[in-house]
């Protein structure tokens, strides 16, 4: 199933559900002719489109809005926390091409900022899937909630079979304790090769995939933080305001120690092709492998 | 409308604009906006709006929403006339117990969404409105706005986007006062001509008096009768509107008036001779 043929079922099967994006159509191309006047396109206009959710809202349906995910959090941030975020309403708002999956287009369009942004809004949950399986797994459960959500889109073809899905609960992957990585999103590929790199090089390893980020998984990460020697964090974010930050302020209100090390990103990227800017920016497995191993000796 | 109805409204009017009064001391109110906006707010509670303190959760009611929300102690004020809260409720403005503030808030029965952020509730009624027509239901979506909160870039998104959407059930009502906080709307962003941007928008057009109720009531009417585009009433009113010791004057944006004033103030209201008045006066710029 694709993230369209989702929402085509779910609008099939829920009067009260509409679908919206501000002219981007390149993941949802054939809902219009589907789905009739459910689908509302606003034109290049996130403020308005957020703003309209929010009245399709506040009539008792749930709303699911889209476009680049730097323009839908940071154009209509304030619509996102005001009329979205003070009202608690029932709007997923659906991210393209967040991170470095912007590749090549410059830093106009890099959000690596959007998971913090919308951390700072209290009532906002926030879904960062690894890949196309956990996205449609996990829209049901969002839908379902009824509460304001922020999802940072991630259609890459699935690479592994995934556990069930339950909000605030993360999916460990592998057994191994001695260094733990975390990771969202589609860097959760690549947090599992780096653990299986470790395990060629005799460490034992597990990838806790965090799903959501709010509600977050407080329990695995304490447990995490008490049983293992390193802690890595992976993602395309800036230090500041996502999983990181997450782990950090965990660690300190719980009075925990642990030997963190975070990949993420502390300025723009270069653009480029996905697979360069992760070379060029340090992301790739084979580059977190040995830092991790640097650190351990 | 018959003689008898007008005079009530007169007197409702008269009322509405006491408590603004009244709500401008200890604290105090964007009266100035409050009070060019006040008859508008009566007329649409009172002859116009199918909404009542005893539906205000029926999907068939009307809507109004307050985009410019710092005007609300007129609405509050009409809402207590027409028995959406006790009128001993407008005494507990800015009581920390209570929630009669400065904005909008949906705890006060009748009120539709929060405003403050100005150039929000267009699209929000949009939202609104758009779901009604799906529903093939006839309400009708009534958005107040300021002219000054029409600097706001969302709100020309919003209108290019209700026009697309051919949103015919909306109605904004503009309350031109002319002035924007601390200062004329012309010699800050000048709006004018403003018929023409609109209908350039592809909105269907009309210019009244928004003191006069016989013309709220005909461009109400028209909105009414004319189907395929949204419309907008441009309401030229007077800030200050009913108190003229404080009418027209830039540097009576938000007040907070001495108890002294404040009886000055109703006082004029009720056709006696202005006074000086004592209270400081508020800059934004």
């Amino acid at each position: 199933m694709t993230y369209e043929q989702l929402l085509t079922e779910l609008v099939e099967d829920n009067e009260f559900l509409y679908i919206m994006t501000a002219e981007n159509r390149a993941h949802i191309r054939q809902l219009p002719q589907k789905i009739g006047g459910k689908f509302i396109d606003v034109g290049i206009a996130e403020q308005t489109m957020i703003g309209m959710a929010a009245g399709l809202a506040l009539q008792g349906n749930t709303v699911i809005t889209h476009a680049l995910a730097s323009f839908l959090t940071m154009r209509s941030f304030e619509f996102i926390r005001t009329d979205v975020g003070i009202a608690e309403l029932p709007v997923c708002i659906v991210g393209f091409i967040p991170g470095i999956l912007s590749e090549a287009n410059g830093p106009t369009h890099q959000s690596l900022e959007d998971i913090g942004l919308m951390r700072l809004i209290p009532s906002m949950n926030i879904f960062s899937p690894m890949d196309e399986e956990e996205l449609i797994n996990g829209m049901t459960h969002i839908v379902n909630s009824k509460n304001p959500w922020y999802i940072r889109y991630s259609n890459q073809p699935s690479k592994i079979q995934h556990k069930p899905f339950e909000i605030g609960k993360a999916e460990e992957i592998g057994e191994g304790n001695d260094i733990v990585i975390f990771s969202h999103g589609f860097l959760c590929n690549e947090a599992l090769e780096v653990a299986s790199q470790l395990e060629r090089n005799g460490f034992s390893s597990k990838v806790v995939n965090m799903r959501t980020l709010r509600p977050f998984d407080e329990e695995v990460i304490i447990r995490t933080i008490l049983d293992a020697d390193v802690i890595c964090i992976i993602e395309d974010h800036f230090s500041t305001g996502a999983l990181f930050t997450i782990i950090s302020e965990i660690i300190a209100l719980r009075g925990l120690s642990a030997t963190l090390l975070p990949f993420n990103l502390r300025t723009w990227h270069k653009s480029g092709l996905l697979k360069d800017v992760m070379q060029y920016e340090t992301m790739t497995a084979e580059y977190i492998t040995q830092k991790i191993m640097a650190s351990l000796q | 409308m018959i003689e008898q109805e007008y005079n009530n409204l007169i007197s409702v009017a008269l009322r509405v604009r006491e408590s603004i009064i009244r709500m401008s001391g200890n604290g105090g109110c964007f009266i100035g906006a409050s009070l060019s906006c006040a008859d508008i707010i009566v007329y649409l509670y009172a002859k116009y709006l199918e909404v009542s303190h005893e539906n205000i959760n029926n999907p068939n009611r009307d809507f109004l929403f307050l985009s410019k929300g710092h005007d609300v102690p007129a609405l509050y004020a009409t809402l207590a006339e027409f028995r959406f809260i006790e009128k001993e409720r407008l005494s507990h403005h800015l009581h920390i117990n209570d929630n009669i503030y400065w904005h909008p808030n949906t705890s006060i029965p009748g009120i539709e969404f929060h405003s403050g952020s100005l150039g929000h509730l267009l699209s929000v009624a949009m939202g609104v409105a758009y779901d009604c027509l799906m529903k093939k239901q006839d309400n009708r979506i009534v958005v107040i706005m300021g002219d000054g909160e029409l600097n706001e870039g969302s709100v020309w998104e919003g209108l290019l986007v209700a026009s697309a959407l051919k949103l015919h059930n909306m109605i904004i009502i503009v309350d031109r006062n002319k002035f924007q906080a601390n200062m004329r709307t012309e010699e800050l962003i000048p709006l004018e001509p403003l018929e023409n941007k609109f209908v350039a928008f592809g909105w269907n057009v009309q210019r009244i008096d928004g003191h006069d109720f016989f013309a709220i009531g005909d461009a109400l009417k028209i909105c009414d009768e004319h189907r395929g585009t949204p419309h907008v009433i441009i309401a030229d009113t007077i800030r200050g509107k009913g108190v003229p010791s404080i009418e027209e004057r830039a540097d009576r944006w938000f007040c907070n008036f001495t108890n002294n004033d404040i009886d000055s103030l109703i006082q004029e209201l009720y056709g006696n001779e202005s006074k000086q008045l004592d209270s400081s006066i508020f800059h934004v710029r």
